[in-house]
C-alpha cells in the first residue's frame, strides 16, 4: 500500500505541475497522508450525480461500501461534496434493489405483453430478447430497433453500446437521455466552433470578475461549483459581481447582485439588446481586431417549426391540435411582428414553416446585415418584451438590463456566463446558446482564463460518453458524423468492419424514438442507464405505446421506475461501483474508477449484458443487405467484405466486436487491476448463471481498457486526444485534449492549447472542422451563386432574432408551468428517493406558486390541486412560500417524483436544429382537487 | 390521513374511557405532575405559556382533530408529558404552518389563543407563532463541515428569514465557500420543519421551548450600534442598602492580612 501511495502522489504531482494552477496542498492532503492503515481500504471514484464530477474516495470492507468521503486531492472539489454525493454509500443498497431479470408471462409461463412480471434467468431473458430483436429486423430492418441511452452510462459502457448498435446492427436508432440536457449545447458548439465542448474549465470560477447565470440555477443543480463562486465573491465583494437571469426567483440569486427575473422565451431578445448596446451604442467595445482575425457573421432560416409532429399525425387529441398547428404555420404576435421584421414580416402574418428540415442551415452575412437584424433590440422594446415579474417596475427591470450590459462591455472586467437547462431545453435552443457566444466573441471575451460562455452540464457523463462517444443518433466517437462518408470509413477501419458496414442514415433521436413506437416504426426498444417514460414530455402518448401496442421494451435498471414498470423484459444492472468505469465532466476532466464490490444479487453491468446479447447475432444475420426507410438502395450486403477480413458469417457479432483478437491482447488480470475485482473479465464469486446457462466465469480478457484504448484511436491527433487507460488510475481526472500527457485548460487559446498553437495563426484558432465551408447569403437566405467561404480556424457569430415559445398561456390555461430540480434529488429519483433522509428531506414535488395568484383561486398553502394542461393533469399540493419564488402566471415543479408525474403535462416540442425538448415552457391551469 | 384520523379517534375514546372507568383523579393527578419530558414539550400554534396551557387546556382533542398533516399528538400515559394535552414531534411530523391555522382556531377553552398569533391589532398570522425555537449543534451540521447541504434552510416556510445562509471560506480546500444555516430567533416559529428534513442520522437542528433554546443577557449593558436596544434598560434600579454595605467594606479593610507571617 504504502509503495502504491508514494508512486500516486509522485504522479499526482507530475500532473499538478501539468495544471500549473500553483495551489497549495490543503490540509485535508497531509491529514490523509498520516492515516494508519485500517480494516477498510480507500479507493478513488467519482461520485454518481451531476456534470460536475466530483472526486469521492470509497471505503470497502468484506466486499461491502461502508463509507464514502471526498476526495481532497480531486481538484473540482477539494474534499467536499454536496448533500448528494453525502449518500453515495448508500445508494446501491435500497431495499428494492432489482437483482434477478423479469419478465411478463402468462399463466403458463410464456411471454405475455398482459402479463405480470415473474423472475426469469438471465438465459432466458436474452432468449426472449432475441426472439423478438430478429422478428422485428426481419420485419423492419436494423431501424426498427432502438435504444435510449444515456448521459451516465460510463465511458466504456457507451462505447459498447453505441459499437454493439452502429457497427453490429447497423442501426443509428441509438439516443440518450442527454438529448433532453445536453444537445442545444452541442448543436450550438458544433455551428459557433466546429467542435464539442467548452473552451474554458471551472478556474475560471475563481478567475473571473463576472458570474453570470442564464437559466442555470447553480445553487441547487452544481452546488459545488457553486461554493467556487461563492468564495470568489467572498474574497471580492465589490469586484466580482454576480446576475441572475432567470423565469423566477431562486436559491442562485441569493448571492446575486442582480437579479433578472424574464419573461419565459425571452432570452433571446435579452442577448440581442446586449449586441444592440454594443453594435449601436458601444461600438468601441468590439474587439475588431479578435472579431476580423478569428470570426464571420452567420445567420439562418426562422421558419422552421418547433420539432413536433404535423397536427394531421392521428394521435393528436383536438386538445393537442390547437397548438401542434403551429408546427407548419404560426400567426405572428406584435412582438414577433417587430422581431422579424428584417424578413420583411408583420405583426399578424401568417409563418409558414417551410424550412422545417433545413432548421440547422445557416450561411455567412456582412457586418452591415448583422448589425441591419439587430436595430429593434433596444432597451424600450427588450424591457417591455422581457419583464417577466408584473409586481416589478419598468423602469427598475431597465436599470437592470443596462447593468448587465454595461458589465459585459465594461473593459478589462473579465466576464462568464454559464447556462444548463434554461438554455438547452428551449425550442430555440441551439440558438439561445449561439447568442452567448455572439457577445462574448464580439468582445473577445472567450477562451481567456476568466472569459467565456460555459456550458454546465447536468448529467455526470454527459460529455464524457454521451458527446464524446457519440451514443446519439447522428454521431460516432470523437465529433464524427454518421452522414459523413470519410468518418465512416475512418470509424469502419478502426472497428475493423468492413467498408459499407455503418449505416450512412442519422437515427431516431429521443423524441423520435418515443414516436416511432408510437407509430409502429420501432417494435423492439432497450432502455440503458435511464428513465425514458419519466423524463420524456407528453408521457402520455408514450406509455400508451408501449403498454397497449405490439412491441417489446426491454429495461436495464437497478431499481425498479416508471420505465421498468412500462417494460416487458427488465434487466437487472449493476451499478456504478460494482464495475469498472469512466466518466467526463462538464470540464472536459475524463475520470476513471476500478470495480470496489461485487455486484449485488444476479444484477451484472450493462457491458456484459451487450456482450451476452452479441453472442446471439451471427454476421450472416445482421450484415446481409438491409433495407432503411429513406435511403435508396438500403444497406450494402458487406458478408464477402467480411470474410475477405478474415471473418465467418458464422461469426457473432461477440466474436467480432467484442472479443477480437485485438481485445484479447488486453490480458486480465493487469498490474493495474492487481487484485481487483473485475466482473466482466474474470466473473466473480457469486457465478451468476449466464446467457448461456452456464456459470460465468468471466471472458478472460480485460474489456474495460481493450474498449479505452480502442475508443482512444477515434480521436488522437483530431484534438479529442486522450491519455492511456493506465494513466487515469494514476491522477484526479485530465482535461482533454491531453498532448503529450499535459492536458488542455483553456481551447483555442495558444498560450494554453497545444492544437491552437499548431495553428500558428496567433493567439487564438477557433480550429474545429465542423461546418467550415459555408456558403454567403443575405439575411433572409443563402445565395447559392456566389462561392462557399472557408472558414478554417474561425468562429461564427450568429445572428438569431426573438420568436415566441409555441404554447402560451391563455385564458382558458392561463399559467406557465417551467419543470426542473431540486438539490436533493436526482433526476427521476430512483436513486435518492430510495435514501431515507433524502426522501425525508424532500418526500414529495410541490406546486410552486405566486401567493397571489393562490389567493385568487381560494387557495391556501398545502392545498391539493389539479395541474392540467392540453396534453395530461396530475395532483400536486402547492407552495406559495419556500425555496422558490415564481411571479404572478407561472408555475414550478420539479419532475424527479413519479407521483407527480408533470412530464405528462409538458409539450414534446423540441429545438427544431438539436431536437432537444423544451420542459421550461407550457401552458397549463390550476383547479382544486 | 383518513386512516390516522380514525386511529386517533380511537385513542381518543380509549383515553376518555380510561380516565371515566379509573376514577379520573388518580391518572390525571400522576401526569401533572412535573417530569423532565414535559419541560421540552411543543405546543400547538398560540399556545399560552406552559403553566397557564395546561390549566387551561380541557383535553378535548379538537385542536389535535383539526390538524391536516397529523402532526398534533395527544398525550398519553408513559408518554411523560401530561394526559390529553396535544404536542408534537418535529422529527416525526412537524408543522406545517398552515395559514388558516385550524388547530388554533379549534380551540374552545383559550389555551390556544389566536391573538398570541397577531401582533399588535393586525389578524392572526401562523408566522408569528412561537412554539420553540431551532437550535443547531454545528458539529454535527454537515453544512458546517463544508458539504453543500443547507437542507434545513431549503425547506424552512420562513426561508431567508427565520433560516439565511451566512457564506464563509473554506480555508480547508482554500476555494469553495461554506453556506452555513443561521437561525434567526425574532422569527423562527418553532415548526420544526428544519429538525424534520435534516439529512443526519440523529438532527443537528432541533426545536426546543423557547425557554429551554434562549438565554438572557442583564440589563447593565447596552448595544451601542443598535438605538432600539435601549428598550432593556430598567429605570427603577434597586438601590442599595447603605448600611450594610459599608459594613462589609470596613470588615474588609479592617481585615488585616497583607503581611505574610
Amino acid at each position: 500500500m504504502k509503495l502504491a501511495r508514494r508512486d500516486f502522489l509522485k504522479s499526482s504531482a507530475a500532473i499538478a505541475a501539468a495544471t500549473a494552477v500553483g495551489v497549495a496542498i490543503p490540509e485535508t492532503l497531509k491529514a490523509e497522508a498520516r492515516e494508519a492503515e485500517k480494516g477498510w481500504k480507500w479507493d478513488k471514484a467519482v461520485c454518481r450525480f451531476c456534470g460536475t464530477g466530483c472526486g469521492i474516495m470509497i471505503a470497502t470492507k468484506d466486499d461491502k461500501i461502508l463509507a464514502v468521503k471526498g476526495d481532497p486531492l480531486a481538484p473540482v472539489n477539494r474534499g467536499l461534496n454536496c448533500i448528494k454525493g453525502y449518500f453515495n454509500a448508500k445508494i446501491m443498497y435500497g431495499a428494492d434493489r432489482l437483482k434477478k431479470p423479469l419478465l411478463r408471462v402468462d399463466e403458463n409461463g410464456n411471454f405475455s405483453k398482459q402479463g405480470k412480471f415473474k423472475t426469469v434467468s438471465w438465459k432466458r431473458a436474452f432468449d426472449e430478447m432475441e426472439t423478438r430483436m430478429k422478428a422485428t429486423m426481419k420485419e423492419l430492418g436494423p431501424t426498427g430497433i432502438g435504444i435510449f441511452s444515456s448521459g451516465q452510462y460510463t465511458i466504456m459502457e457507451g462505447y459498447a453500446a453505441a459499437k454493439l448498435m452502429k457497427a453490429g446492427f447497423r442501426s443509428n436508432n441509438i439516443d440518450p437521455n442527454a438529448r433532453h440536457c445536453m444537445a442545444s449545447a452541442v448543436a450550438g458548439f458544433i455551428q459557433t466552433f466546429g467542435i464539442d465542448e467548452p473552451a474554458g474549465n471551472y478556474d475560471d470560477m475563481e478567475i473571473t470578475d463576472t458570474v453570470v447565470t442564464w437559466g442555470a440555477n447553480m445553487a441547487e443543480m452544481h452546488p459545488i461549483l457553486w461554493s467556487r463562486i461563492t468564495a470568489n465573491k467572498l474574497s471580492h465583494p465589490k469586484r466580482t459581481q454576480i446576475v441572475n437571469l432567470t423565469t423566477y426567483t431562486n436559491r442562485t440569486s441569493d448571492l446575486a447582485d442582480i437579479e433578472i427575473v424574464f419573461k419565459p422565451n425571452t432570452d433571446l431578445a435579452i442577448w440581442n439588446y446586449i449586441a444592440h448596446e454594443i453594435v449601436y451604442n458601444q461600438p468601441q467595445s468590439i474587439d475588431w481586431e479578435f472579431v476580423k482575425k478569428y470570426t464571420v457573421f452567420a445567420t439562418g432560416f426562422v421558419d422552421i417549426g418547433y420539432g413536433m409532429r404535423k397536427p394531421d399525425h392521428p394521435k393528436f387529441t383536438d386538445k393537442e391540435k390547437e397548438i401542434v398547428r403551429n408546427e407548419v404555420a404560426k400567426k405572428l404576435s406584435g412582438d414577433e411582428g417587430e422581431s422579424l421584421a428584417y424578413l420583411g414580416y408583420k405583426e399578424g402574418d401568417t409563418l409558414e414553416m417551410t424550412h422545417r428540415d433545413k432548421a440547422a442551415n445557416h450561411w455567412i452575412i456582412g457586418y452591415e446585415d448583422f448589425k441591419k437584424a439587430l436595430k429593434p433590440y433596444n432597451l424600450d422594446f427588450v424591457a417591455n418584451i422581457a419583464k417577466g415579474d408584473s409586481d416589478e417596475s419598468i423602469e427598475d427591470f431597465k436599470k437592470k438590463l443596462k447593468s448587465l450590459a454595461d458589465l459585459y462591455i465594461e473593459k478589462g472586467r473579465k466576464i462568464c456566463s454559464y447556462w444548463t437547462m434554461g438554455f438547452n431545453q428551449h425550442t430555440r435552443g441551439t440558438w439561445v446558446n449561439e447568442q452567448a457566444y455572439m457577445v462574448h466573441l464580439l468582445l473577445g471575451k472567450q477562451s481567456k482564463p476568466g472569459d467565456g460562455a460555459f456550458s454546465l452540464t447536468g448529467q455526470p457523463s454527459a460529455c464524457g460518453t454521451a458527446r464524446e462517444v457519440g451514443t446519439f443518433a447522428h454521431r460516432l466517437p470523437a465529433d464524427l458524423l454518421v452522414a459523413n462518408p470519410k468518418h465512416r470509413d475512418f470509424s469502419e477501419k478502426i472497428w475493423k468492419i468492413p467498408p459499407g458496414t455503418l449505416n450512412p442514415k442519422v437515427g431516431s433521436h429521443v423524441m423520435k424514438i418515443h414516436r416511432d413506437l408510437e407509430d409502429g416504426k420501432i417494435k423492439f426498444a432497450w432502455i440503458n442507464v435511464c428513465n425514458p417514460y419519466q423524463n420524456s414530455a407528453n408521457a402520455n402518448h408514450w406509455i400508451k405505446a408501449a403498454r397497449t401496442m405490439d412491441n417489446f421494451i426491454v429495461c436495464s435498471d437497478a431499481y425498479p421506475g416508471i420505465s421498468a414498470k412500462v417494460s416487458d423484459l427488465i434487466l437487472p444492472s449493476s451499478m456504478i461501483y460494482e464495475k469498472w468505469g469512466a466518466y467526463g465532466n462538464a470540464e472536459r476532466r475524463t475520470q476513471h474508477w476500478i470495480q470496489q464490490v461485487t455486484p449485488v444479487g444476479d444484477s451484472m453491468p450493462d457491458i456484459w449484458q451487450f456482450t451476452e446479447l452479441a453472442k446471439r447475432f451471427k454476421l450472416s444475420e445482421v450484415w446481409g443487405a438491409q433495407k432503411i426507410p429513406g435511403l435508396e438502395g438500403g444497406l450494402p450486403d458487406v458478408l464477402e467484405g467480411a470474410k475477405a477480413m478474415g471473418y465467418s458469417p458464422d461469426d457473432t457479432l461477440f466474436d467480432v466486436l467484442f472479443a477480437n483478437e485485438h481485445a484479447k491482447k488486453f490480458a486480465w488480470p493487469d498490474p493495474i487491476g492487481e487484485g481487483r475485482l473485475n466482473t466482466e473479465a474474470a466473473g466473480d464469486k457469486r457465478k451468476v448463471i449466464d446467457g448461456q446457462g452456464k456459470p460465468f466465469k468471466g471472458y478472460g480478457f480485460f474489456l474495460q481498457k481493450y474498449f479505452w484504448e480502442e475508443y482512444r484511436e477515434f480521436g488522437l491527433g483530431h484534438a479529442h486526444d486522450l491519455a492511456p487507460f493506465d494513466v487515469y488510475h494514476k491522477c484526479r481526472g485530465l482535461k482533454w485534449p491531453v498532448v503529450d500527457g499535459k492536458e488542455t485548460l483553456w481551447r483555442f487559446n495558444s498560450e494554453y492549447d497545444i492544437y491552437a498553437k499548431k495553428a500558428n495563426i496567433g493567439p487564438f484558432a477557433f480550429y474545429g472542422k465542423a461546418l467550415k465551408n459555408m456558403p454567403q447569403g443575405s439575411l433572409s437566405k443563402p445565395d447559392m451563386s456566389k462561392p462557399k467561404i472557408d472558414l478554417k480556424n474561425k468562429a461564427k457569430i450568429f445572428f438569431r432574432p426573438y420568436m415566441e415559445a409555441p404554447e402560451i398561456p391563455n385564458k382558458e390555461y392561463p399559467f406557465w408551468l417551467c419543470t426542473g430540480r431540486v438539490l436533493e434529488h436526482w433526476h427521476s429519483g430512483t436513486m435518492t428517493m430510495r435514501v431515507p433522509e433524502l426522501y425525508r428531506a424532500v418526500p414529495e414535488a410541490l406546486c410552486y406558486m405566486h401567493p397571489k395568484d393562490a389567493s385568487k383561486q381560494g387557495l391556501v398553502e398545502g392545498d391539493l390541486v389539479w395541474i392540467e394542461s392540453r396534453r395530461g393533469k396530475v395532483k400536486a399540493h402547492i407552495e406559495t412560500r419556500g425555496r422558490n419564488r415564481v411571479p404572478q402566471g407561472l408555475v414550478y415543479v420539479p419532475w424527479f417524483d413519479e407521483k407527480v408525474f408533470i412530464n405528462k403535462l409538458c409539450l414534446d416540442a423540441t429545438c427544431p436544429i438539436s431536437k432537444e425538448t423544451d420542459f421550461k415552457k407550457c401552458a397549463i391551469k390550476i383547479t382544486k382537487a | 390521513m383518513k386512516p390516522m384520523a380514525t386511529r386517533r379517534k380511537v385513542i381518543q375514546r380509549m383515553l376518555e374511557g380510561a380516565v371515566f372507568l379509573g376514577g379520573g383523579g388518580l391518572i390525571w393527578g400522576s401526569a401533572i405532575k412535573a417530569n423532565s419530558k414535559s419541560d421540552y414539550v411543543l405546543r400547538p400554534p398560540g399556545a399560552l405559556k406552559e403553566k397557564d396551557f395546561l390549566k387551561a387546556c380541557i383535553k378535548c382533542g379538537q385542536c389535535i382533530e383539526a390538524c391536516p398533516y397529523d402532526t398534533l399528538k395527544l398525550a398519553q400515559p408513559g408518554d411523560g408529558i401530561t394526559n390529553g394535552t396535544p404536542y408534537f414531534e418535529p422529527r416525526t411530523i412537524p408543522c406545517y404552518l398552515c395559514t388558516d391555522m385550524p388547530c388554533t382556531d379549534s380551540c374552545p377553552s383559550g389555551a390556544l389563543d389566536l391573538k398570541r398569533l397577531s401582533k399588535e391589532l393586525e389578524v392572526p398570522n401562523i408566522n408569528n407563532s412561537k412554539m420553540g425555537l431551532a437550535v443547531i449543534h454545528q458539529e454535527s451540521c454537515v453544512a458546517y463541515w463544508g458539504i453543500q447541504c443547507e437542507a434545513c434552510y431549503r425547506a424552512c416556510p420562513l426561508i431567508d428569514k427565520a433560516i439565511s445562509l451566512k457564506y464563509e471560506e473554506n480555508s480547508v480546500t482554500g476555494k469553495h465557500a461554506k453556506l452555513l444555516p443561521v437561525v434567526h430567533s425574532d422569527v423562527c416559529t418553532g415548526c420544526g420543519v428544519c429538525e424534520h428534513v435534516c439529512i443526519v442520522e440523529k438532527a443537528a437542528i432541533f426545536v426546543l421551548p423557547i425557554d429551554k433554546s434562549t438565554g438572557k443577557v442583564g440589563d447593565h449593558y447596552i448595544k451601542s450600534w443598535e438605538k432600539s436596544d435601549e428598550k432593556r434598560i430598567k429605570e427603577n434600579i434597586k438601590s442599595a442598602d447603605d448600611d450594610k454595605d459599608i459594613e462589609s467594606a470596613i470588615d474588609y479593610l479592617n481585615d488585616d492580612d497583607l503581611i505574610d507571617n
